[in-house]
């Protein structure tokens, strides 16, 4: 049986998004299942009703149709009461839920029989969950939309310039708050030319933060801010003093600062005082992320943009929906990789497998049973904490020998053995024998000078014309065929006649043959 | 020609191989290296049919045996697949080989060659005998198996026997035996005995060393016959007293040791493991140890469509050929996308792991042969530290020379071995016809990081939808 998907139009006031747009829809439908778009649904985030109709989706005029044609419901904000009463009895919702934030809509929908997937409670730490994880896409988009705003407010700048009219400093950008969304306002606010710091109570952080261009500020003060699951935790006082001398020096010097410091569960801590705001130079900037759970600056005016003590204070709450498109297209991959989970078959169904700790973890109701919060996902001990694993030392580059000189110790016994060796020759071996042997040893020397110097992309060709090299070997064989014989002399001649033409013939292959690849070889190495 | 100018003309000829030799520091200077060699060796070889050792009633012979040997030669270079390289010069080796142990017993059986010497003389020249032709045979037959394996007409798998090294140690006995019974033998026929006996071992040995030796080695294995074979031609000259004989045996022998042991370092192995053959048995640890650290996460596949738009996308781009490019001779295919790429303003390189292929310089001469300009092909180390500014990475049928683990896992068989860092790439794309692992057994965490995608099939037919989806 094949299972209508229905995307309704977002009815949040001033929210633009959309659960999925036409070039994802192409790829459920690929999964094997229908699709059904409500009417005017992507308006907003510049998908219309024919980019949808030609992605192969169906249009339904109205909301209440939709959310009865429809088997799973996608959406983005957390539906109302209304839509709860649209939706199917025993049918699916994925969207954000918040089911610690919203009790009220969990007993609803657990009345409804439905099955309900909680985008907001995905095991973040689980790595396959990374490509459905909504909370990191959106908050990236927020962040970049953050620099944007900034920018947009900042009277300057962003890069340092020397024009013919003078010179322009660099604004310079401090973040609080490394997370998702503070890499990416990292990251842009970089990419722009200015010069970013940031900070964040977890100080793992930090070698992501240079990684963007930024650079990370410390708090003077000894403490683990990893409060497990990746989020932070409430710090000690004493951090939090340490904490706030900091960010009053940052704000003196700042021309923008991003805060995007949450903690779960909890409101938004106070970074920013008054004083500092104060302090900060007209015309500075202050976007704060965090202002829909209170702002982490004192005089943040959760949905505007205010102007206090010179200072311009940005405190939307819809960063995504001003990214419309960019936030829709993420969330809705990311939907479609949950989608992907729940239809391993590829045939238009989904099984909501509860064993899996990823789809586990996100459903909060099952057949109208709540299920959240959901049991900690078994998680390998060592996965969360790598192994000191020091990357051991790869042997050192191409050169006589290979890298470093030999230690004193080998060097002594590599000499000590060759001197016993040549002792030895030296005592027993008749004088013929030594004058060949000196030419053997220095033809090995000159022989391992030589090749060292031979370029690796060369080593095919080398092997082939030592090998038509070594066809030298002819030469005994040669000598062999007639030697003028002394008087009297006599020897099997057919013998070692036949031998030495066989050898001939053996090497004669190896002398031609060898050479000839190896020329065509090399002809075929060109720039 | 006197005695003194065929000398001299071997001291000419030597120098001229030292300059062949020379010649392939650079590609530029390679083919006059190569012209160097061939003069050198049409100086040795006229130099001895006209001096003084041959007569004229064996010049009929020699160009006879000459004809026929040049001809077939020269037909094998005209016709080898670049991707057969390897089994050429494996088969060429054995050629060295067996011709070193047919002059050692045509020397022994010549009752001229050893007649003016004194006892000490003479038994240095019938140890020099006796080790010539050791080596000639393990040479040869050692090669021949090499060349049956390289060309698939043996499997690929190690043959382990039990107690192998006892077998060896056994071998290396009777030789020794025997090899008293051939210096006090005192007419030919008795000494035949102790030779023809040590020949078989030394046949014997010669299949069962590289028997034992996996697929993936063979770049050492390979290497090392062609140093055998240098010994091979230095122990004739000294059993001929023939100073070119030994010079160019010597070369030709440092040059194998060294890109054996240039091998074996690229592996992070032992060259003693490395022959006793099997892997990870040599050191003692097992590749089961590791089972506790099986790389955790999700593999994510792509299509040939998709791998087109991350291309099309990057500025830098690295590709990584291996085996798997030989195997399905995707070269030419992989030259088609450079190009391209190239022309689209994208910086296109190619990392060459010193060990990719099966045999040194394999993948260096399979690119060349597609066009490849070779200023665009590093070395692993030239371009090791360029993966971070990297867009895409793509791993065309290697393994385990991009395996991560060799530098994260202390534990695992391949750890320390230097690979190419493909994974600190923006992307990094592996083309594989499965999810099986490399040579080594060892899974490759590789696959499983975040910034990798897996491009499934054969590398050709991928390789071909890739670039009908750029060029769309």
């Amino acid at each position: 049986m094949t299972l209508m998907i229905g995307i309704p139009r977002e009815t949040a006031a001033g929210e633009k998004r959309v659960a999925t747009v036409p070039e994802v829809v192409e790829k459920l439908i690929k999964l094997g299942f229908k699709v059904a778009v409500e009417s005017g649904a992507g308006d907003a985030a510049n998908c219309s009703d024919d980019s949808y109709r030609a992605a192969g989706a169906e249009i339904i005029v109205g909301a209440p149709k939709l959310w009865a044609a429809s088997d799973i419901v996608f959406k983005v904000c957390v539906p109302t009461a209304e839509e709860v009463g649209l939706l199917r009895e025993g049918g699916h919702l994925i969207g954000f839920i918040w089911p610690a934030q919203n009790p009220e809509l969990m007993q609803q929908l657990a009345a409804k029989k439905a099955t309900v997937l909680a985008i907001d409670c995905l095991p973040r730490m689980l790595s396959r969950a990374q490509k459905m994880d909504a909370l990191t896409s959106q908050a990236g988009v927020a962040g970049y939309r953050a620099v944007i705003e900034a920018a947009n407010a900042f009277g300057r700048f962003f890069n340092g310039q020397i024009t013919a009219a003078g010179k322009v400093p660099p604004a310079k950008v401090f973040i609080a708050g490394a997370g998702v969304a503070g890499l990416a306002a990292i990251g842009t606010a970089a990419g722009l030319g200015a010069i970013v710091r940031a900070n964040d109570t977890r100080a793992e952080v930090a070698d992501q933060v240079k990684s963007l261009g930024g650079e990370f500020v410390k708090v003077d003060y000894e403490e683990e801010g990893s409060g497990g699951g990746g989020y932070a935790k409430v710090m000690s006082e004493g951090f939090q003093q340490a904490q706030r001398e900091m960010y009053a020096k940052q704000a003196k010097e700042a021309d923008i600062i991003i805060t995007t410091a949450l903690i779960p569960g909890k409101p938004a801590p106070k970074l920013i005082t008054a004083e500092m705001v104060k302090s900060m130079k007209p015309g500075s900037v202050i976007v704060d992320m965090a202002a829909e759970r209170g702002g982490n600056c004192e005089l943040t005016e959760p949905g505007q943009a205010v102007v206090k003590h010179g200072v311009t204070i940005v405190g939307y709450t819809d960063l995504n929906s001003r990214l419309a498109k960019q936030s829709s297209t993420l969330y809705g991959t990311n939907l479609f990789r949950l989608t992907e989970e729940l239809c391993k078959t590829k045939d238009g169904t989904i099984n909501v497998n509860m064993e899996d700790d990823a789809i586990r973890g996100l459903t909060v109701i099952k057949d109208g049973v709540v299920t959240w919060p959901a049991p900690a996902p078994k998680l390998p001990a060592a996965a969360a904490k790598p192994a000191a694993a020091k990357p051991v030392a790869a042997p050192a580059a191409h050169g006589h020998g290979g890298g470093a000189p030999m230690s004193g110790g080998k060097t002594a016994v590599l000499f000590g053995t060759a001197a016993l060796l040549f002792l030895l020759v030296g005592a027993y071996a008749p004088a013929a024998f030594l004058g060949h042997f000196t030419v053997f040893v220095l033809a090995c020397f000159v022989g391992y000078m030589v090749v060292w110097n031979v370029t690796p992309a060369l080593h095919t060709p080398l092997m082939s014309v030592t090998n038509a090299i070594s066809s030298i070997i002819a030469i005994g064989a040669l000598v062999q065929i007639a030697p003028p014989l002394g008087d009297g002399l006599s020897r099997p001649d057919g013998w070692i006649r036949g031998l030495a033409v066989v050898g001939i013939a053996l090497t004669t292959v190896n002398m031609f043959g060898g050479f000839a690849v190896t020329k065509r070889m090399l002809s075929m190495f060109r720039k | 020609m006197s005695a003194s100018l065929a000398t001299v003309s071997y001291i000419g000829a030597t120098i001229l191989f030292i300059l062949s030799l020379g010649g392939l520091s650079n590609p530029e200077s390679s083919r006059r290296g190569n012209l160097y060699g061939i003069i050198g060796m049409t100086i040795a070889v006229l130099a001895t049919v006209f001096g003084p050792r041959v007569t004229m009633a064996g010049i009929p012979w020699i160009i006879g045996a000459m004809a026929v040997g040049g001809s077939v030669g020269i037909y094998a270079a005209r016709v080898v697949q670049m991707t057969q390289m390897p089994e050429l010069v494996a088969l060429m080796h054995s050629l060295v080989g067996l011709a070193a142990a047919l002059v050692g017993f045509a020397n022994y059986i010549d009752p001229v060659a050893g007649m003016q010497l004194s006892n000490a003389e003479k038994a240095i020249h019938e140890i020099e005998i006796y080790i010539g032709i050791l080596i000639g045979a393990v040479t040869f037959s050692g090669s021949l198996i090499a060349f049956g394996k390289l060309s698939g007409k043996i499997g690929g798998k190690p043959l382990l026997l039990p107690a192998r090294h006892w077998l060896n140690l056994l071998g290396l006995l009777v030789v020794l035996i025997f090899g008293w019974q051939f210096l006090h033998a005192e007419t030919v026929n008795a000494g035949m005995i102790g030779l023809s006996v040590m020949t078989v071992i030394a046949l014997l040995f010669g299949i069962h060393m590289v028997m034992a030796i996996g697929g993936a080695d063979m770049p050492v294995v390979v290497s090392m016959l062609n140093s055998y074979s240098g010994w091979a031609a230095a122990a004739t000259g000294f059993m001929l007293n023939n100073d070119l004989l030994i010079v160019t045996g010597a070369l030709v022998g440092s040059s194998g040791a060294i890109l054996s042991y240039i091998m074996c370092r690229a592996m992070n192995r032992n060259f003693i493991s490395v022959i006793a053959g099997g892997f990870g048995t040599g050191g003692g640890k097992a590749p089961a140890a590791s089972g506790g650290e099986q790389p955790a996460g999700e593999v994510v596949a792509v299509s040939a469509v998709e791998t087109a738009e991350l291309l099309r996308e990057a500025k830098n781009v690295i590709i990584v050929p291996g085996y798997g490019m030989a195997v399905a001779q995707a070269q030419h295919t992989v030259y088609e996308i450079t190009q391209l790429l190239r022309e689209k303003g994208v910086n296109v390189r190619f990392g060459i792991h010193p060990v990719a292929g099966r045999m040194p310089g394999h993948m260096n001469v399979l690119l060349a042969e597609a066009k490849v300009p070779y200023d665009i092909v590093m070395e692993m180390d030239e371009l090791n530290g360029d993966f971070p500014d990297t867009d895409v990475a793509m791993v065309i049928g290697a393994n385990d020379i991009v395996n991560p683990a060799a530098q994260e896992d202390p534990n695992s068989p391949i750890a320390g071995m230097p690979v190419l860092e493909v994974w600190k790439a923006k992307t990094s794309i592996v083309m594989k016809r499965s999810m099986a692992s490399g040579y080594a057994g060892v899974d490759n965490p590789l696959f499983y990081k975040e910034n990798n995608r897996m491009l499934f099939g054969d590398a050709k037919n991928m390789l071909e939808e890739v670039f009908v989806a750029l060029k769309g």
